[in-house]
């Protein structure tokens, strides 16, 4: 498989406390690729440091052949590299529709028009329409997002971040908060999605990580300490001490 | 909890205006009271500057502190030119538009980098330097101000001089620019300019280059803000410091506040009240500042988006009963 991100001995420091700590980590085009790792591990930081929220001390982000650690984030969603955030972050006075067609809009040229509406254009709001079938919110289209229930809300943030078409969508705890119903339903959906984007995935919720994921790796105090396939790491002993242990025992 | 982000111009309402406006010199004439088309004048030329203000506060969630600086600086250009030679309306008007572009350009490109509380403390910090730049400049008047010898020449038939014709063309000038701003909250732009201001954060993630999108409307409102200044230097036939002075800056924010901060006719309607109540108030008392106030918190307390949301709840409150 074609390697679609490679991170190159990645350090962010604040302070004294580097939570990035030299990772060395690749992703290969068409893999659920999931992140875990116990709280303050750096699972957040170094997703921000892939995205552009922030950038490294020291290290490079290369993305589909190219060095991106110097592009903000906007230039690097125009690449293909999108996020999802952990704390839902929508527009949540608006519409469910509006929120899809202000996403469906910033992958559709310049916006640098002051003329035309864009209701004007059709493509928009059927993007928009299909993007929240995709997730299955076409029926609260209308309905203020802020309004939406939390696994709503989550699906939506989701969607926000497809709108774009992304080859590689970053998912940051897509489940956080969720209960086994919507938890599960979300694992449908990441399924589903699966089959058309890479996707790195940041999750606590180990049951859904066995599901999902092709690859896992283990960050521990900002460094990898293990890469593998699920069964792999579900042997691993220096995973087990580390971190996994118990979550594990019951997962499996 | 909803929020929409159109803005349609209604020809149920626009229309009537657009008659009343036109029609207004003509009754003033008729019930011989002249002096009120000069006051519509002023309010016509604050409704374009309080609402080229409303684009950044409103609708991109940019609360500017200072955009006097660029009616300030629109009316300077014209005035300086003036003095230099230039009466043409064709170069001094165009220019003061250009000027204050080049100005909101150069304090946006500066000012955007800063966020909330920060943003507004520096725009208000540029608008004032460029209040002392002004006043130290004795050869353009310095604190004194800069008077007109006359109004700008617009074509040889056509005498600013006249209230009346001065009205007509400030007329046209205003109306251009809200039909401009009417097509440009509901475009692309417009809606983009909204996303911002809902959440900026969430703008960046999904692609759009959010610098750069404020700083295009800083530059266009400061443009208009401009066209507002050269407008109101003829209407006053003086440039003065007071123009680009933090009160002014305020006025126009009181503007937008009392109009409906995000409504297509905030500005407008914010313009148009407030300088009838100073007119109003003003004749009964030199502490009329306190009647505006009280008024601003009457409407901040029964209507805190503002008096364009007073149509709107009413409405909805006749539907449910």
């Amino acid at each position: 498989m074609a390697e679609l991100l490679r991170l190159r001995g990645l350090v962010k420091r604040f302070g004294g406390l580097a939570a990035t700590d030299g990772v060395d980590w690749s992703v290969a085009q068409g893999e659920v690729h999931a992140l875990i790792g116990p709280n303050g591990a750096g699972k957040t930081t170094l997703v921000h440091l892939i995205s552009g929220a922030s950038s490294p001390d020291a290290g490079e982000v290369h993305f589909a052949g190219s060095d991106v650690t110097r592009a903000s984030m906007h230039a690097r969603v125009r690449r293909g590299l999108v996020r999802s955030y952990q704390v839902t972050s929508i527009f949540r006075r608006l519409s469910a529709l509006d929120n899809a067609m202000l996403a469906v809009q910033a992958g559709r040229g310049s916006s640098l028009r002051f003329w035309s509406p864009p209701q004007a254009d059709a493509g928009i709001a059927r993007d928009a329409r299909a993007l929240l079938a995709r997730v299955g919110l076409d029926e609260r289209a209308d309905v203020a997002a802020g309004t939406l229930a939390h696994g709503e809300q989550r699906k939506l943030e989701v969607a926000l971040a497809l709108a774009v078409r992304p080859t590689l969508l970053l998912l940051d705890e897509p489940m956080a908060g969720m209960g086994p119903e919507e938890s599960q339903r979300m694992i449908e959906l990441i399924q589903r999605l699966a089959q058309e984007v890479t996707i790195v995935l940041v999750e606590h919720d180990m049951d859904a990580v066995f599901k999902l994921a092709h690859r896992i790796s283990v960050l521990v105090s900002g460094r990898i300490i293990a890469s593998g396939e699920p069964e792999e790491i579900r042997r691993d002993a220096q995973v087990r001490r580390a971190y996994l242990g118990e979550e594990l025992g019951r997962a499996a | 909890m909803g929020v929409r982000l159109d803005h349609p111009l209604r020809s149920v309402v626009a229309l009537p205006v657009l008659i009343a406006l036109i029609a207004f010199p003509l009754l003033m004439q008729v019930i011989d009271e002249p002096f009120y088309v000069v006051l519509a004048s002023r309010i016509l030329i604050f409704a374009l500057v309080a609402t080229s203000l409303n684009l950044l506060v409103g609708f991109g969630g940019m609360v500017s502190f200072g955009h006097a600086a660029f009616l300030g600086a629109g009316a300077y250009v014209v005035a300086i030119l003036m003095q230099h030679g230039v009466t043409s309306a064709w170069i001094a008007w165009p220019a003061a538009v250009a000027v204050a572009g080049v100005a909101a350009l150069l304090i946006g490109a500066i000012s955007l980098r800063t966020r909330g509380v920060y943003f507004i403390m520096i725009t208000l910090a540029f608008a004032q330097m460029m209040y002392f730049i002004f006043v130290s400049l004795k050869a353009y008047g310095g604190d004194d101000g800069l008077p007109l010898p006359s109004r700008s020449i617009v074509a040889p038939a056509l005498d600013l001089s006249s209230d009346v014709a001065f009205y007509y063309v400030v007329l046209a000038f205003v109306l251009l620019g809200f039909f401009l701003f009417a097509r440009l909250v509901n475009s692309r732009f417009g809606r983009v300019l909204q996303g911002i201001r809902e959440n900026e954060t969430r703008m960046e993630a999904v692609g759009y280059p959010v610098y750069r999108y404020k700083l295009v409307a800083f530059v266009i409102a400061g443009a208009a803000a401009g066209l507002g200044g050269a407008l109101l230097v003829n209407q006053n036939e003086l440039a003065s410091p007071a123009m680009l002075n933090w009160p002014q800056s305020g006025m126009l924010l009181t503007m937008v506040i009392l109009g409906g901060v995000g409504f297509l006719w905030g500005g407008a309607i914010g313009a148009v009240v407030l300088l009838l109540l100073e007119e109003v108030l003003a004749t009964y008392t030199i502490h009329w500042q306190l009647g505006v106030g009280l008024v601003l918190l009457a409407v901040v307390l029964f209507a805190p988006n503002g008096l364009s949301t007073l149509r709107k709840s009413t409405g909805a409150q006749a539907r449910d009963g």
